[in-house]
């Protein structure tokens, strides 16, 4: 994309009409998140036999109310994300404390908000709202500044503090993924290398101190994980049948609605958590690694994005939101294939699900908020630039 | 300045993006290896544990073959029975699943300790039969609160039968559940609550009522719910199994027979059919496949008067004086005696400083032959018994059938005893006594013999051939039934004038006008039986008592009464039906033996079942239901 003639300095200014803002978005960006949603729609007919009901009407609907939330997120000035960034963060933290407390004083381990078409999960808004706030942070910071740990602390505990409120729920899959998407955020913003490899083996160290702390369901999904044979019919069960779903269905699978592992009900949860399983069992080898290569173009995007951009804050936010995006994906697929421990981690846009749709489309408005914005220029503090 | 410092940023954040996008596409090449490792170089044994997974085997019991009788009447047959079942690894807690049960239908307190002993020996996925034979209200009960009864299924399945209830319990034995120990034989003994032959028939033709069972390959989901079958593959139905016996006789035999401790066995001499085979008293078959109490058990297992045991073939008896046929044989055979010399008996016999008595204590005066069987002289026997010799009378004895099991087909047969000399050295060490002798002259002391054996005696009197019973005309040949081969009966070689002799004493038995069973005759006008009683002592009479006088039958204990034997044939002209009875501890055979053999002896000529047309074997073949459980 070059920039030409007036429509640059405009650019440069941010001062765009909705119009001209709807012609700078990436349409093809959007076509490849319909084409992987459509793959989800099918795969949902087909977890529910051959039926709309009840999952994919209600998948679709919410795709396309995420599609217009996408387009107007994006077209908000990055400058007023920005500005936004630490009350948006400020706000999720507090509905994470909200859950927290009325976890502890109902009793159960209640991690979401009915809000009526979906159930608001703080814990999932965490991970969009950590990369602004983030991004934001380090826009500021210049690179000498962030090679003083000084000023790592504010961000650490940034980080640490949701971390530990969704250890508390009790999910360690979504800890582990936050603690993961800010840490490429802390790479990407310059932290040095010396400094992660002490805090990873700070971290090994603390596992003999932290193992007792884990819940034991927590302790038996990471010993089923080392073998998952060791109880075949109780914790290991799921990625076993996992596992024979996947490999049963070969090269070109069994074929649409033809799964028997997923249609006799081996497969646990087909319609969120494994369906990539169940894809699999249908369109075989083919089908897993054709829908893997969609998520790999919207990756590249997600990077091209980033790199593209003129300012920080930009380039932080889309790499984190890719980041973010990339960790969905591999997580819920290297979970299935029993490369990883059973952690509720969704695959973006088929899984059936709210909360996850909302963070995904949110993600991806932001993304494409930075392509629209991308040449916006951003002061140290936010404004138009000071220097 | 700004402007520089960003550059380095810009530097700094791009060759970091390189090094994070090598980094994830590592990850994305891991996830697509892993996915070639499970879907191309697995996908076979992957493919296999998804079969495995979906699709289950089921065994379906075949229907278990009919046991009927010579003219069609069924003795075992297949009933429709409803029972219920229990999972274990389906149900949350098995005590309150039973809980839950016993508030439904009834359940006792035995049949709740063998399901939870059953399912700890099974695995848990096994169904275990809880209860069966539950009728429309229950299983409508068990219906409405399933969803209060994890775990439990009803089904309907077939459960043996036995119509006839106790009267031929003893040749068809029954059918039981499955001992451990034979658990893996056949796939079909795993199958919940299936029964196998335990005795009699039933066990004998086993494999043959059995059949072979089909398989149903069936859809499963994860639950092992059946969602569709995918094959079906039909079993073979078990073979009818025709008996020789009449239930209509063996009906009024038992019921003749009554509360006594007894047997009897009909045969038709012709042919060797068994036609009447009781032993009393009996056991109820039902029972067993119902499942039976250690209480029942036990009471059945101490009754003195031994029902479980098929004493026609089980009961080992001294014959007395139904073996004097054989001595009165052998004598004339080997020239010891002609038929009209007589001996004369003056009530006992000296031996040494001993005396043998004859029953008859004052003694027969001159008995020829005849009139010695006809009157049962003991004395007449003690002396041509110790012309003849113990080893001579015991060739004879063997002729007619006696010393060695018939091969009826029963399992638990016995063998008899028929001393010889030779016998006693190999046995007991000890030389042959002439006073044994004695004994063995009128059918005591060693010699001992089953119902069975007595009712082939008769036959074989009769018409001199080596007649050989038979219970049912097929046989097992490679696990199939075929018609057994009619061979003819050996030609025993006795001459014509002996055997009539003999046979006229036995006729004199019951028409002569001194016989011991003379007030036994047939009731039918023209036709008469001949036959032979036989009275056996169980205890020794001491000198003190035969002095004292014997005593009244009713002042002496049961057990130790003697028991009552009569053998016998009929018609006396053309000799069609032989019989033996014998009552344990009856008394006086011809006041209690005698009259039960007219008795049946007169039901067997009324209905003459060996000239009415037999059920035809093929027919029943194909009258056999075929369908399933």
């Amino acid at each position: 994309m070059t920039d030409t003639g007036f429509l640059a300095a405009r650019l440069r200014r941010g001062d765009m009409t909705l119009a001209e803002k709807l012609w700078q978005m990436s349409w093809s960006l959007v076509f490849w998140l319909c084409a992987i949603a459509t793959i989800g729609f099918f795969m949902l007919y087909s977890a529910a036999n051959a039926s709309l009901d009840p999952w994919t009407t209600r998948q679709a609907m919410r795709f396309g109310l995420g599609l217009v939330m996408l387009l107007t997120i994006a077209m908000i000035d990055i400058r007023l994300v920005m500005r936004y960034a630490y009350p948006f963060y400020a706000i999720v933290l507090a509905l994470l404390v909200f859950v927290e407390v009325r976890g502890v004083v109902g009793g159960g381990a209640q991690r979401w908000i009915d809000l009526g078409l979906i159930n608001l999960q703080p814990s999932e808004l965490i991970k969009v709202a950590l990369v602004l706030a983030l991004a934001r942070y380090f826009h500021s910071l210049s690179l000498e500044d962030t090679g003083r740990p000084m000023f790592l602390i504010v961000p650490l505990l940034m980080v640490f503090v949701p971390v530990v409120l969704i250890l508390r729920q009790p999910d360690l899959g979504t800890s582990l993924m936050v603690v993961m998407g800010a840490g490429v955020l802390f790479f990407m913003a310059g932290v040095r290398l010396w400094k992660f490899i002490t805090l990873i083996v700070a971290t090994l160290a603390a596992i003999p101190i932290t193992w007792p702390l884990l819940a034991e369901y927590q302790q038996n999904r990471i010993l089923t994980f080392i073998n998952p044979e060791r109880d075949p019919l109780g914790a290991g069960y799921h990625i076993l049948q996992s596992k024979i779903a996947l490999g049963s269905g070969g090269l070109f699978g069994k074929g649409f609605l033809q799964g028997t592992q997923s249609h006799l009900n081996f497969l646990p949860e087909q319609q969120t958590d494994f369906i990539f399983t169940m894809l699999a069992e249908e369109m075989g080898l083919v089908g897993g690694v054709s829908l893997i290569g969609l998520y790999v173009i919207v990756l590249i995007y997600g990077f091209a994005i980033a790199l593209r951009c003129r300012h920080q804050f930009g380039r932080l936010v889309a790499i984190g939101v890719t980041t973010t995006f990339f960790l969905y994906v591999f997580i819920n697929v290297a979970m299935v294939m029993g490369l990883i421990p059973v952690v509720g981690v969704p695959l973006p846009l088929i899984s059936y699900g709210g909360t996850a749709l909302l963070t995904i489309m949110l993600c991806m408005g932001l993304l494409m908020s930075v392509y629209v914005h991308r040449d916006v220029q951003i002061g140290v503090r936010g404004g138009y630039d000071d220097g | 300045m700004i402007i520089n410092r960003d550059n380095d940023r810009i530097r700094l954040f791009n060759r970091r993006a390189v090094v994070l996008g090598g980094g994830q596409s590592l990850l994305v090449s891991a996830l697509v290896g892993r996915m070639y490792y499970l879907q191309v170089i697995e996908a076979d044994r992957y493919r296999m544990l998804a079969e495995e997974n979906r699709i289950n085997l089921r065994l379906l019991p075949p229907p278990r073959g009919r046991v009927l009788d010579r003219f069609g009447e069924p003795l075992a047959v297949n009933r429709q029975n409803f029972r219920v079942l229990i999972v274990s690894e389906q149900t949350r807690d098995l005590a309150a699943t039973l809980d839950a049960l016993a508030d439904v239908i009834d359940l006792s307190e035995y049949d709740r300790d063998r399901v939870q002993k059953e399912v700890r020996r099974r695995r848990s996925f096994v169904p275990v039969t809880v209860r069966e034979n539950l009728n429309w209200e229950e299983m409508a009960r068990i219906q409405v609160n399933a969803p209060d009864l994890p775990g439990v299924i009803v089904d309907e399945g077939l459960m043996r039968h036995y119509p006839q209830n106790q009267t031929a319990a003893h040749v068809l034995g029954y059918v039981s559940s499955v001992d451990e120990d034979v658990l893996i034989d056949d796939p079909l003994l795993q199958l919940p609550g299936f029964r196998i032959g335990k005795a009699g028939m039933e066990q004998e033709f086993d494999l043959v009522l059995r059949g072979a069972g089909g398989t149903s390959q069936v859809e499963v989901n994860a639950l092992g719910r059946v969602i569709r079958e995918l094959e079906r593959k039909e079993g073979e139905a078990g073979k009818d199994l025709i008996l020789t016996l009449d239930q209509r006789l063996q009906r009024f035999t038992a019921e003749r027979l009554g509360a006594e401790s007894a047997a009897s066995v009909v045969m038709d001499i012709h042919t060797g059919e068994v036609l009447v085979m009781v032993s009393t008293p009996s056991y109820d078959p039902n029972a067993f496949n119902r499942g039976l109490t250690q209480r029942e058990w036990n009471a059945l297992v101490g009754d003195p008067r031994a029902p479980m045991t098929n004493k026609a073939i089980s009961g080992q008896y001294s014959p007395g004086s139904t073996f004097k046929m054989i001595v009165a044989l052998a004598a004339l055979e080997q020239g010891a005696i002609t038929a009209d010399q007589t001996v004369t008996c003056k009530g006992y016999t000296e031996l040494g400083s001993r005396r043998a008595h004859c029953w008859e204590g004052r003694g027969h005066g001159a008995m020829d032959m005849v009139q010695a069987i006809a009157q049962s002289c003991d004395v007449y026997f003690y002396e041509i018994a110790s012309r003849v010799g113990v080893d001579r009378i015991a060739k004879m004895a063997r002729r007619l059938g006696l010393g060695s099991s018939t091969g009826v087909g029963l399992a638990g047969e016995r063998d008899g005893l028929i001393p010889t000399e030779a016998w006693k050295r190999a046995t007991l060490g000890e030389s042959w006594q002439k006073g044994e002798t004695f004994n063995v002259g009128i059918g005591q002391g060693h010699v001992l013999a089953t119902p069975l054996q007595l009712a082939v005696m008769a036959s074989r009197l009769s018409t001199g051939l080596a007649v050989e019973p038979v219970l049912t005309r097929q046989m097992m040949m490679e696990d199939t039934v075929r018609q057994r081969p009619t061979k003819p009966f050996e030609v025993l070689d006795f001459d014509p004038a002996h055997l009539a002799v003999v046979r006229l004493g036995m006729f004199e038995v019951l028409n002569g006008p001194r016989g011991t069973a003379r007030a036994s005759q047939l009731k039918i006008p023209g036709v008469q039986m001949s036959g032979k009683t036989g009275t056996t002592q169980v205890k020794s009479i001491s000198m003190a008592e035969r002095e004292a006088g014997l005593p009244d039958i009713d002042e002496i204990p049961w057990n130790e009464r003697t028991h009552a034997l009569f053998v016998a044939y009929a018609p006396e002209e053309n000799p069609r039906y032989a019989l033996s009875v014998i009552v344990e501890h009856g008394g006086s055979a011809s006041i209690v033996a005698a009259p039960i053999a007219r008795d049946i002896m007169t039901e067997v000529l009324r209905l003459d079942p060996s000239r009415k047309p037999r059920i035809n074997d093929d027919q029943v073949a194909v009258s056999q239901p075929g369908a399933p459980a």
